[in-house]
């Protein structure tokens, strides 16, 4: 007996909702083994990390509050990865997009008020938007490659936030700490009342059906989909595949510098050295959980917010590094990648005879 | 600037450019395959700490070395099961093998933080290295020795072997080399271990040689440098040695500049050390900007870079 691929004539849209399941239970099964291999125990690491966020409702403000950029981020990419653009540089157009708050709200002095918010808000969308500009022109100027150059630009972003914080941006009554003055009351967002929960997570959860609407029902969400899928017939069809490039990047910048906005101006109100964490790279995982899929995306933010909190618990009742729950987000990451197999193909044990029946006709085009 | 200065530059700078040069070889030839592994920081990582880790245990630098190479190998396995076996995306499988190795060396170093490793010996008597001449030649690690060896094989070994041609006609036209009759996958998972096993024992240079401890994270990003270096030698070994060289210049700076030392350089106090720090990854960009250029209307990367195989059946 031996294994046969066959190409599905669309993608199974079975296998696009059951595969990220799947590849969850899977990462939870094989972490128990793995840590049990480690000399931890694998049982309480996994539970605290996965579902004691969940269970124990204290816990669920810190998810929401961790979702929300991981939502927003994920959302940007996914736009980028169905048109093949890789954007990997969302950390420092989040980091981009903080400073840039930042600095209108250190330009408005003591002054707060809902136009100040908005304000810092928008100018974390357009500098977020700003440093993913850069690849997009190397990109489609001189095809610069733009996994190398987003991902430079992190680094190059790393030393802004450096310099910055410890210079222009200091706080001059912080003690000399490297971090902005704390946001005074009315240049904050507004927060639900007796919770850490700020208006953030409200733009969270309503983008995902704002970018569903726009992927399914719009010319540009067309577009995107055709130049990803088939880049030869795109040109041919008349889309520009620069243009593209340029959406992309910039959904995916701007969007990543409203993560950063909102993180600042409704969750940290500080900006210090700490405040990159690694939610760019992880809202990557976050795209691809959710099958490229705005509604995918907001459940898949939602489950590696839990991985975030729940590290934080494993930390205290495990020991365990926080960066460990990147060993589990890479799991599920290698998972749906290689579970794509089951959406393009049919897998077929030729020699066993219960195999030679197929099923109905897939349903058309993914991802809808 | 005395001729010490010089000399004691020069030294730095080919030290800390060798574990990229060790890295860039193995993706060198991994990308020659026609294979994109991404996750060269991730593999690095591994091996810093499996060779950290190896070497405490044994006590034994060389066997340091050659865990390291084991971990980066089998880390990089790892990857070449799902994009070769499974035909998983390589960009995204090369990313989550980065994050991977981020968070599994940081479990493992859990237990060796603070330890301390045994040295390497020095790679020549040390009465070669008493004059400045004589430390310009012989005062390196055996590594740094190694790696340049390495420069030599590769470039030898892809040019003027059997087996190199092979590779290379795995990367330039997969279904061809196929059709002869050689195994693509096989070819391929091959120089996949051999790009692992090169930037494990690129990040044990961390943590055995320049360091000589372990930290959470700490090649900070030159993985990633290795893999923009292969871009800039246009995927020729020679010229992977030399744009180490420059990349070590630059990183060089830095060192330089956040300990004050730049001194010599005019108007230096006036530039924030952010700027230095920040020149190795602005100048990966440039670089890249201007092979671009130079390579408008054909790219010298190898054509199945990147591709799944995808053989008629």
């Amino acid at each position: 007996m031996r294994i046969k691929l066959e190409k599905r004539p669309d993608p199974s849209r079975l296998m696009l909702v059951v595969t990220p399941i799947a590849s969850v239970l899977l990462t939870m099964l094989l972490g128990v083994i793995v840590f049990d291999a480690l000399g931890i125990d694998g049982q309480r690491a996994v539970i605290d990390i996965f579902l004691t966020p969940l269970l124990a409702s204290y816990k669920w403000q810190d998810v929401a509050v961790k979702a929300a950029p991981l939502i927003i981020i994920g959302l940007g990419l996914s736009i980028g990865n169905r048109a093949n653009v890789w954007n990997i540089g969302a950390e420092g157009q989040y980091v981009i997009g903080a400073l840039c708050a930042a600095g209108v709200g250190i330009a408005a002095g003591p002054v707060g008020g809902p136009l100040v918010i908005a304000a810092m808000i928008m100018a974390g969308i357009v500098g977020g938007g700003a440093w993913a500009a850069v690849p997009a022109v190397l990109k489609t100027r001189l095809g610069v490659n733009e996994i190398l150059s987003t991902l430079m630009f992190t680094y190059v972003a790393l030393q802004v936030l450096s310099y910055l914080v410890g210079g222009p941006f200091k706080d001059p009554n912080g003690r000399n700490f490297p971090a902005t003055a704390p946001l005074t009351a009315d240049q904050t967002l507004p927060l639900l009342p007796f919770t850490s929960v700020h208006l953030g997570v409200g733009v969270a959860l309503v983008l995902p059906f704002l970018f569903w609407f726009l992927m399914s029902r719009s010319v540009f969400g067309y577009q995107i989909r055709v130049v990803g899928a088939a880049p030869h017939a795109a040109r041919h069809g008349g889309f520009d595949g620069n243009q593209t490039v340029w959406l992309a990047l910039l959904i995916g910048g701007g969007m990543a510098g409203l993560a950063g906005a909102l993180e600042f101006t409704g969750a940290l109100k500080t900006i210090n050295l700490g405040f990159p964490s690694g939610y760019g790279f992880t809202a990557i995982i976050v795209a691809f959980l959710g099958r490229l899929h705005p509604i995918g995306v907001l459940i898949a933010g939602i489950v590696l917010a839990v991985t975030y909190v729940g590290g934080q618990v494993a930390q205290t009742t495990v020991h365990i590094p926080n960066a460990t729950a990147g060993i589990f987000q890479a799991m599920m990451l290698f998972f749906i990648l290689a579970s794509d197999i089951f959406v393009r193909y049919r897998v077929r044990f030729i020699g066993s005879p219960k195999s030679a029946v197929s099923p109905a006709a897939p349903a058309p085009a993914a991802g809808e | 600037m005395g001729t010490d200065f010089v000399i004691a530059a020069i030294i730095t700078i080919i030290g800390i450019s060798t574990p990229i040069l060790l890295a860039g070889l193995g993706e060198l030839v991994v990308e020659k395959a026609g294979v994109l592994n991404l996750g060269v920081e991730g593999m690095m990582l591994i091996g810093a700490i499996t060779g950290f880790a190896v070497t405490v245990m044994t006590g034994n630098p060389w066997l340091g070395v050659l865990g390291a190479a084991a971990g980066g190998a089998l880390s990089a396995l790892l990857f070449g099961f799902f994009v070769l076996t499974l035909n998983s995306n390589q960009v995204a499988t090369g990313l989550a093998l980065t994050i991977f190795g981020t968070g599994l060396s940081s479990l493992i170093g859990l237990s060796f933080v603070g330890r301390i490793v045994p040295q390497f010996g020095s790679s020549f008597p040390p009465a070669l290295s008493r004059d400045p001449i004589g430390r310009l030649f012989f005062s390196y690690s055996p590594l740094v020795y190694f790696a340049l060896a390495m420069v030599f094989v590769v470039a030898w070994f892809l040019r003027r072997t059997r087996s190199g041609l092979i590779l290379r006609a795995v990367g330039e036209n997969d279904l061809s080399a196929h059709s002869i009759g050689y195994s693509v996958i096989g070819v391929r998972y091959l120089a996949v271990a051999f790009g692992g096993a090169m930037a494990g024992i690129g990040g044990a240079y961390f943590s055995l040689v320049i360091t000589p401890m372990w930290a959470e994270r700490m090649t900070s990003g030159r993985g990633w440098i290795a893999l923009a270096l292969v871009v800039f030698a246009s995927w020729k070994a020679g010229r992977l040695l030399i744009g180490s060289l420059f990349f070590g210049v630059l990183m060089w700076l830095e060192l330089n500049a956040k300990a004050g030392g730049l001194s010599f350089m005019p108007y230096a106090g006036s530039i924030p050390s952010q700027f230095w720090a920040a020149m190795p990854y602005l100048m990966t960009v440039v670089v890249l900007a201007l092979i671009s250029m130079r390579d408008r209307g054909g790219s010298s990367a190898p054509a199945c870079l990147g591709k799944p195989f995808l053989p008629a059946t």
